[in-house]
């Protein structure tokens, strides 16, 4: 049916077409909603027997847990910061209005950038920005007001990912980026202790809390100087922190769905715990005295962005090292620093951005090194025949 | 008077302008376009030091070029920059006392602007004094305007200002409206003056092409 419409419509869009401005949307649609008979003529495609819309697709499914468990937080915080009584729905809902309006934004302002590049150099739009625009959203505190969100998502696209060539281009993920920018451009609104819980009555829902409400997340207290016990809301998520960042389960769940349909690298997730875990443990055993140091290795691993980092950030196969040998020690290193960092440094209560950003960087010199050593290996092996 | 101001000296003067500026085009003393622009006031001033610098070095250089050893013109043409920077130096401290302290080190750093020893062995040690001096002039003036477009970009949207004078109005920060902390860092100085080689090059055509 679906087909039917598309191919009905079709002659408006072509060249001379009245709607011939508008292609690159329309063209966009229908390689969305089908799968399209000609393959993708531009940027990078990735080789395998589903094409690169479908593998995005499921990373949105796979989001869509810590999405939903984001936004019912969102109502949990607000409802427990007021210390009003609430029904599930209740909060979700209120959860749910304050998040729509930043997923929109974030896509109306990406996919409007994405559509206007395609239109003007004439190619077909390209579909990287469906993940990071719902990825993007999720890695924010939930005070972060709409125009922020909107001018670092304009930035990330255009400067992170459009001028290094588009989708499967970029150095670094567009969407983390994003969030750097913020956290760098307005730290007040990105980090402390009064941007964790949403304000004010949406639809008759949610409470207004009192001015000057303050809330931290726990590796913001620990930051702070204060040890903080371990806790069940660890696991399920219901504790201040970005949106889609704090239940480990609803991201274990994502992860299942990543790595049973293949689309996410084990080798890279499992090396980001392991080297999270052993640096946390380093640290534990160090005599470091400090509240993030003493922390045990494994609320480390639980708090903070440090699983959706692992899950849906260092995964990301556009940024990581692609060498089957160099994703280990790519994602040994992204563990490893974003546990130093924030133990180190007390200016950075998280330490995953910088992190993966960092390795973001140094992916492709972990590849060079890894193809030079198999030139090598191989180079020998053939003189000695 | 027709031909000091020739057709080839006006292109001389002009040409650093834009189709040859020493920043966008040539890509050349960006360490210090990146470090005194978080503000608009040292950016003017470090663009006028350094116009004032290029265009008396580029004079003296062309007077004493003919009797400049070639194998030591280096250390001569450094020791002719340095007098300058050491003259400008002191009368930024003796008259804009405030801002040669913003401008710290970057002011004693002129001698080792690359577009300063540029322009001289590529330019004053061929031609005359009237040439060198456009030439400097146009050079240390087309530095100087890019540090101008970077510096008010980011004074107005780091801190809200222009030369200290508050521009965005107080309505705005009521109504949420956040000064963008990034713009005081150098990384965004390094997008500026890329964005502004982009635009250039959009405009203007890309030479290398």
């Amino acid at each position: 049916m679906i087909k039917e419409t598309l191919d009905k419509i079709r002659p408006h869009f072509e060249k001379g077409g009245k709607l011939s401005a508008l292609r690159s949307v329309f063209e966009g649609m229908e390689t969305f909603l089908l799968v399209p008979a000609t393959t993708s003529r531009s940027g990078c495609s990735i080789h395998d027997a589903i094409d690169s819309k479908r593998i995005m697709s499921f990373v949105v499914i796979a989001l869509l847990p810590a999405l939903l468990t984001g936004m019912y937080n969102i109502g949990y915080q607000n409802y427990a910061a007021a210390g009003a009584e609430g029904t599930f729905v209740e909060m979700f809902l209120y959860g749910l209005a304050v998040m729509m309006p930043k997923i929109v934004v974030s896509y109306l302002v990406g996919l409007g950038i994405e559509f206007f590049v395609a239109q003007k150099k004439n190619e077909e739009i390209q579909e990287g920005y469906l993940v990071s625009g719902l990825l993007i959203p999720m890695i924010v505190p939930v005070g972060c007001p709409l125009w922020m969100l909107a001018l670092a998502v304009a930035f990330s696209v255009i400067f992170v990912k459009e001028i290094y060539g588009g989708t499967g281009m970029n150095i670094f993920n567009p969407a983390l980026a994003a969030r750097a920018f913020l956290f760098f451009a307005y730290p007040g609104k990105m980090s402390g202790e009064s941007v964790w819980v949403a304000d004010g009555k949406l639809f008759g829902l949610g409470n207004s809390l009192p001015d000057g409400f303050t809330m931290a997340t726990p590796l913001g207290e620990a930051a702070a100087g204060q040890t903080v016990p371990m806790d069940f809301s660890f696991v399920s998520g219901l504790m201040p922190g970005s949106i889609g960042e704090t239940s480990v389960v609803a991201i274990a769940i994502g992860a299942a769905i990543l790595l049973w349909t293949r689309i996410a690298s084990w080798k890279i997730m499992s090396s980001v715990f392991v080297g999270g875990a052993l640096v946390g443990f380093l640290f534990n055993i160090s005599g470091l005295e400090t509240p993030t140091a003493q922390m045990p290795w494994y609320e480390h691993l639980m708090l903070g962005g440090f699983c959706f980092g692992a899950v849906f950030m260092a995964t990301d196969p556009v940024t990581s090292a692609r060498t089957e040998g160099g994703k280990y020690i790519y994602g040994f290193l992204i563990g490893a620093l974003a546990i130093a960092i924030r133990v180190l440094n007390p200016g950075f209560p998280e330490g995953m951005m910088l992190a993966i950003l960092f390795m973001n960087m140094f992916a492709p010199l972990i590849d060079y090194c890894f193809v030079q050593r198999n030139i090598g290996r191989r180079a020998k092996r053939a003189q000695t025949k | 008077m027709s031909k000091l101001f020739s057709k080839e000296n006006r292109k001389v003067f002009t040409e650093p302008l834009n189709f040859n500026n020493p920043i966008v085009v040539q890509v050349l003393g960006i360490c210090s376009a990146l470090a005194v622009t978080s503000q608009l006031e040292p950016a003017i001033v470090m663009g006028l030091s350094v116009t004032v610098i290029t265009a008396f070095a580029g004079v003296i250089i062309s007077l004493i070029r003919k009797t400049i050893p070639t194998r030591i013109r280096i250390i001569i043409q450094l020791v002719v920059v340095a007098t300058l920077v050491t003259i400008v130096s002191m009368v930024l401290k003796a008259f804009a006392y405030d801002v040669s302290v913003q401008l710290s080190v970057y002011v004693g750093l002129i001698i080792t602007n690359c577009i300063l020893m540029g322009r001289l062995e590529a330019f004053s040690m061929m031609n005359g004094p009237w040439e060198s001096f456009l030439d400097g002039v146009g050079n240390g003036l087309g530095y100087a305007w890019i540090l101008v477009v970077v510096g008010a970009a980011r004074e107005l949207l780091g801190a809200g200002t222009l030369l200290g004078f508050q521009i965005v109005p107080e309505v705005a920060y009521e109504a949420g409206y956040v000064n963008n902390g990034m713009m005081t860092m150098p990384a965004m100085a390094l997008i500026l003056v890329g964005v502004v080689i982009w635009v250039q090059r959009a405009v203007c055509g890309d030479k290398e092409k």
